[in-house]
């Protein structure tokens, strides 16, 4: 354990530098605009409104949640303040429900359904993909092309899809929401139940689009094992295949993990957009809801707590890395 | 160079790729002397008509006609004019009204008809029924009457002057019209959209300028990308340095959130399809910077690359004549996936309301957006959406297989 002190601890110095830059821009980005931020954000929200005083009110309210007059450092100072107090400011649209708040009921459901979609999806992957680098020929030949195609397929048209088939034409599932719109959750046997078929489409589309990319990615690298000299070295002493084949899959799974932690941030936008299809009331739909309300507060919000999702993800796969990865092992011992 | 044209276009999962794109572009090209005029022009006054053929029905009346006698054109009729809904509730009237049903397929029309025929009577009134449902029955035996009985169809107008009602003509059931004849005839392949406007002809457009924003994007990401690894890779030191720290942190900042947080930040009516094109570009370079420098690292202390160095040759000459080459491929590689993720990103970002600007140019991400605003997929009007989710797979399909083909040639171990 002491020798992965300083893995771990470059790990997380990059992991503290990456937090901070995505503080920053998420910060700076919607204030590096030509012109007043303020003023933009209001022009858009008051759009409709004619009473001034209304419009003055909003402005009022902005400018002292952004503290435009003072100068940029301290806005961010205050900004990064304010978070820390787990405060993000208060919805427009939802007024006067606290961003932090909406944020809170919404982070678990896209947790509960993201985390063990992808991870099923990565399983799958690479199980598909390492048998068609072993079976090669028809397994290769008619699966490899069929699975190209699915993780070809955009996330929310998978989604569409899969809500057409089985929710509108099979009537088998649920069209959209996380739960029965009857029901007040709670720890019952019913809404559970109901919680699990909505569940299943969101679920399954994630599943079956991100199969694809790894299986390929997976196939390349065990095709890429099987013919290293180590595997011939191995035939030769006459170890058994499937000893063998256990090694080369270990082997060929090493880059498929720092492959899913690259990868992370695309599955997460994809499936976050898939969200909005089934109404589903994780992030995607929050945050849709607040691009739609012109509710800044909320927009920023949800940014920010996605980046920081996908950066503890990151690095939580970065620390698997450097316990499953002989060569980092071996790093450390030395 | 074209010895590699050569291998490349032997592998098949290339040419496949390459065939389907080459058709969709093909397609982009010729449809629109086939059928020109503006894609958004709005035709239709309701929203998501059905896919087919439509006829004016004014145009038909005065059409030259010719008569044809077929058998079954009343049962036809029929057919058409009762639901599988209405029968249902034909036979339920009949059991109401104490008729033994108990033999009566409800798909055999001649023997409902007959029995309908034979007890319906829009005085008996059933107990328990309301007006509403005894109105719907009148009416169904009226349109059954009516199909069944005259023989005719008169076409009336009002007499300006006199206020007189004229006979114009009489259209009888064996009157059958050319289509040919009639003067205004739409085909819709895929019916139009929640604004009336032509599918099809909007998709053959959206098609262009996804594809359009794709290159875009991809152009900018892959230049970038190329331009910040060969100096990464090629220097080294704090340059690398420098560009790594940046690279590293813009790997693990989804740049999805950046995208979103961009388009949102840039006023509406700035956001054109080369705006957001060139968002996507400049958010997503950071592969192709990581992939080029990794592979300038390799190249860099090879012989012909030393050789070069002692000749004095300058640097931008070392790295076109020297380096470039052997990452050519690569990079060709990395834009082409490029290209698929860009269209991608549009999509996604249309879907969310922050891509183009809506009025001017169709995406195939605001079709999409369109079609989901107006639950077309709740209310059955597949034409509006599936396309659009059939086209963006083939698109990023046809990409993905070509680069596969390319990794194949270009990757021996990859070889079948």
């Amino acid at each position: 354990m002491k020798g992965y002190r300083k893995y771990f601890g470059k790990k997380l110095f990059w992991f503290g530098i990456t937090f901070i830059a995505a503080l920053l821009l998420n910060f700076t980005l919607p204030r590096l605009m030509p012109g007043d931020p303020v003023s933009m954000i209001v022009s858009k929200q008051a759009q409709g409104l004619t009473e001034a005083s209304a419009v003055k009110a909003i402005y009022d309210n902005y400018a002292k949640e952004f503290g435009t007059s003072k100068p940029m450092i301290e806005q961010f100072f205050t900004y990064v303040g304010n978070l820390f107090k787990g405060d993000m400011g208060t919805s427009f649209s939802q007024y006067p429900r606290k961003v932090a708040d909406i944020i809170g009921s919404a982070v678990g459901w896209t947790l509960g359904l993201q985390l063990p979609a992808i991870i099923m999806g990565w399983l799958l992957g690479n199980i598909l993909g390492a048998l068609a680098a072993y079976v090669r020929k028809g397994f290769d030949k008619v699966l490899m092309p069929m699975t190209l195609f699915f993780s070809s397929v955009p996330a929310f048209g998978m989604a569409v899809t899969l809500l057409v088939i089985f929710s509108i034409t099979l009537k088998v599932t649920p069209v959209a929401g996380g739960y029965g719109y009857d029901m007040i959750p709670n720890f019952s046997w019913n809404f559970i139940n109901s919680v699990l078929q909505h569940y299943q489409l969101p679920f399954w589309s994630i599943v079956i689009i991100s199969i694809g990319g790894q299986a390929i990615g997976m196939r390349s690298m065990s095709i890429y094992e099987l013919n290293a000299d180590y595997v011939k070295y191995a035939r030769f002493l006459g170890i058994k295949d499937r000893k063998i084949v256990g090694y080369v899959f270990r082997n060929a799974m090493l880059p498929q993990v720092t492959g899913l932690a690259l990868s992370l941030g695309t599955m997460v936008g994809g499936a976050l957009v898939a969200e909005i299809i089934f109404s589903y009331p994780g992030l995607g739909t929050t945050m849709y809801q607040g691009i739609k309300m012109m509710d800044y507060p909320l927009i920023s919000g949800t940014t920010l707590i996605i980046t920081v999702m996908v950066l503890v993800a990151t690095f939580v796969l970065d620390i698997v890395y450097g316990f499953i990865d002989p060569r980092v092992k071996a790093a450390q011992f030395e | 160079m074209k010895n590699t044209i050569r291998q490349v276009f032997h592998s098949p999962k290339f040419v496949v790729g390459f065939c389907i794109f080459m058709a969709i572009l093909l397609t982009m090209l010729v449809y629109p002397f086939i059928n020109p005029g503006d894609p958004l022009k709005m035709i239709g006054l309701g929203t998501f008509a059905e896919p087919g053929t439509y006829v004016s029905m004014y145009d038909s009346v005065g059409a030259p006609f010719s008569t044809f006698k077929i058998p079954d054109a009343d049962v036809k009729r029929l057919d058409k004019l009762l639901t599988q809904e209405d029968r249902a509730k034909m036979r339920e009237w009949l059991e109401l009204a104490q008729v033994d049903v108990s033999e009566l397929d409800v798909g055999d029309m001649d023997s409902l008809l007959a029995m309908w025929k034979q007890h319906y009577d829009p005085e008996i009134r059933i107990p328990g029924m309301i007006k509403a449902v005894r109105n719907y029955y009148i009416r169904l035996n009226n349109s059954i009457l009516s199909a069944s009985v005259s023989d005719t169809l008169k076409v009336t107008d009002t007499d300006e002057a006199t206020g007189e009602t004229i006979e114009k003509t009489k259209i009888s059931k064996t009157d059958y019209v050319n289509v040919d004849d009639v003067a205004n005839v739409i085909s819709l392949p895929l019916g139009t959209d929640n604004f009336g406007r032509d599918t099809l002809k909007q998709l053959v457009a959206a098609c262009g300028v996804s594809i359009s924003i794709g290159l875009i994007a991809g152009a900018v990401a892959t230049a970038l990308g190329l331009l910040l690894g060969l100096l990464a890779g090629y220097l080294g030191g704090w340059v690398d340095d420098f560009i790594m720290f940046f690279t590293n942190i813009f790997t693990v900042i989804p740049s999805f959130v950046l995208l979103i947080l961009i388009n949102y930040s840039i006023n509406q009516d700035q956001r054109g399809a080369g705006t957001v094109a060139l968002v996507i570009g400049l958010t997503s370079w950071v592969w192709t910077t990581r992939s080029v420098r990794s592979q300038v690292i390799s190249l860099r202390n090879r012989d012909h690359v030393n050789l070069s160095r002692l000749s004095g040759h300058s640097l931008p000459r070392i790295i076109l004549t020297d380096i470039l080459p052997y990452i050519a491929s690569y990079v060709m590689m990395a834009f082409i996936l490029q290209v698929s993720s860009g269209i991608l990103a549009e999509a996604q970002l249309s879907l969310l309301g922050l891509g183009p600007k809506t009025t001017e140019v169709p995406t195939l991400g605001l079709m999409m957006n369109w079609a989901m605003l107006y639950s077309a997929h709740l209310n059955g009007s597949w034409w509006a959406y599936f396309p659009v989710i059939l086209v963006i797979a083939l698109i990023s399909f046809s990409l993905n297989l070509m680069n596969t083909g390319l990794d194949q040639v270009f990757n021996p171990t990859l070889r079948e």
